[in-house]
């Protein structure tokens, strides 16, 4: 009889744990109106969660405890009530700072803003750069440089005219500046203080933070030229759809006839114009902290056209705090940049190793007649009529 | 390439002389954020 005891005794101590962990209850009343396991987990797998149940609790004046008692020298409201007051912006604060961000003193996005730029976004430089790099690399070893098919005329044409390659070569270089700088601010802290050490960087970064900010606004006036100088020629038409048809002249075998600008071309020009503009405009907001609100209208427009609920979205964020504005134009301006990065290493692989004869249009501005009649059949045409090539003597 | 040369004297120009108008022109956030004037906080 003891044994069998003994034996009861031992099977209900080892199956309490298990009726314990049936029996949790994840009910708020079970946490005291704390948050519960399911809101952890849920937090951890990145969902939404309804925080209302503390973001309310934030203490109340009216049931404040006297000043004389011993919890009423926060005036009734506890340690945990002032900090999620603090935490969902609703506490009472008065500072010297009149900075419009001076009062959110917690901002949760912040973590995930700091994560995404040290993760998913540093992975995401790594994956793009790398790879297109290593694209341009594999295409040059399969298709090699492209030459002149036909025999070189020794006669040249003028291509583009000084004012035009100085647009070109302020943007490019402005643009190299810029991406460099750049890079150094965004993957600096991950990259170049392990390997140089922190007084280096720091060094590095002032530097590159002063030269970043005040390059770019020859990267703008720049940007401004070339649209200007260079639109009327960047309109599609016909022709494009040919020379897409024929990838330019990698399916075929022969170049499609093309205008000053092909189809290629006109697309890079869109790209540094859109991307270019988007970067210039984000960047601007990011130089002048806190007095641009466009993602805030942008999520305000999109969220009234219901445009994430056509995707099972819960709405964008809004109304937005300073420092969600200033850290989504942050992750804008990288991510576009990057994106625009990736475009100008083709054009410039392009327009110097990878195909011969191009690189003397922006450096001489004057290109090889032959060149020119592979490349820009109707553009060439056009320009020989109304005046011929010059000779290379001349 | 001179054309070449002159972007990249108008890149130097453009950069330094923004940096000056913006100076003296615009004050930084951290200037109009703060002040150096006793302030109450009850203001």
């Amino acid at each position: 009889m003891l044994r069998l005891m003994t034996l009861f005794a031992l099977l209900w101590t080892l199956a309490m744990p298990v009726a314990a962990q049936e029996a949790t209850d994840t009910s708020r009343a079970a946490t005291g109106g704390a948050q519960t396991l399911e809101d952890i987990l849920r937090r951890q797998e990145g969902q939404i969660i309804d925080d209302s149940f503390r973001s309310d609790i934030t203490g109340n004046p009216d049931r404040a405890a006297p000043i004389t008692e011993q919890l009423g020298t926060l005036g009734g409201a506890s340690d945990p009530d002032l900090w999620r007051a603090f935490r969902y912006s609703t506490a009472d604060i008065s500072t010297q700072n009149r900075g419009p961000a001076s009062t959110t003193l917690i901002q949760d996005g912040g973590m995930w803003w700091l994560l995404f730029r040290e993760g998913p976004l540093l992975k995401m430089t790594v994956y793009l750069l790398g790879g297109t790099l290593l694209a341009l690399a594999l295409f040059y070893f399969v298709r090699g440089r492209i030459r002149i098919d036909g025999e070189k005329t020794g006669r040249t044409i003028t291509r583009f005219k000084a004012f035009e390659r100085f647009g070109h070569w302020l943007l490019a270089s402005s643009f190299i500046i810029l991406g460099l700088t750049g890079l150094i601010s965004l993957i600096g802290r991950k990259v170049l203080i392990p390997t140089f050490g922190h007084d280096a960087f720091s060094f590095l970064a002032i530097g590159s933070k002063w030269v970043h900010n005040n390059v770019s606004w020859a990267f703008i006036v720049a940007l401004v030229i070339i649209f200007v100088v260079w639109v009327v020629h960047n309109i599609p038409d016909r022709t494009d759809l040919v020379w897409l048809s024929k990838a330019g002249g990698l399916l075929g075998g022969s170049h499609p006839p093309a205008k000053k600008f092909n189809a290629g071309q006109k697309l890079i020009f869109w790209a540094v114009i859109i991307l270019g503009g988007s970067i210039a405009v984000s960047g601007v907001s990011l130089l002048f902290p806190f007095e641009f609100h466009m993602f805030e209208h942008t999520f305000s427009t999109i969220n009234s056209w219901g445009v994430p609920g056509w995707f099972g979205m819960a709405d964008l964020p809004y109304p937005l705090q300073p420092q969600e504005e200033m850290q989504f134009a942050q992750l804008w301006h990288a991510i576009i940049s990057l994106v625009l990065t990736a475009i100008i290493l083709a054009h410039i692989y392009l327009g110097s190793v990878g195909m011969e004869g191009a690189f003397d249009a922006m450096g001489k501005g004057e290109v090889e007649e032959q060149w020119a009649r592979e490349h820009h059949s109707i553009w060439a045409e056009e320009v020989l009529e109304a005046k011929p090539s010059k000779s290379e003597a001349t | 390439m001179k054309a070449f040369l002159f972007s990249l004297v108008a890149l130097v120009a453009i950069s330094v002389g923004a940096n000056q108008l913006l100076t003296r022109l615009v004050p930084s956030s951290a200037d109009a954020g703060t002040s150096v004037q006793n302030v109450r906080l009850s203001d």
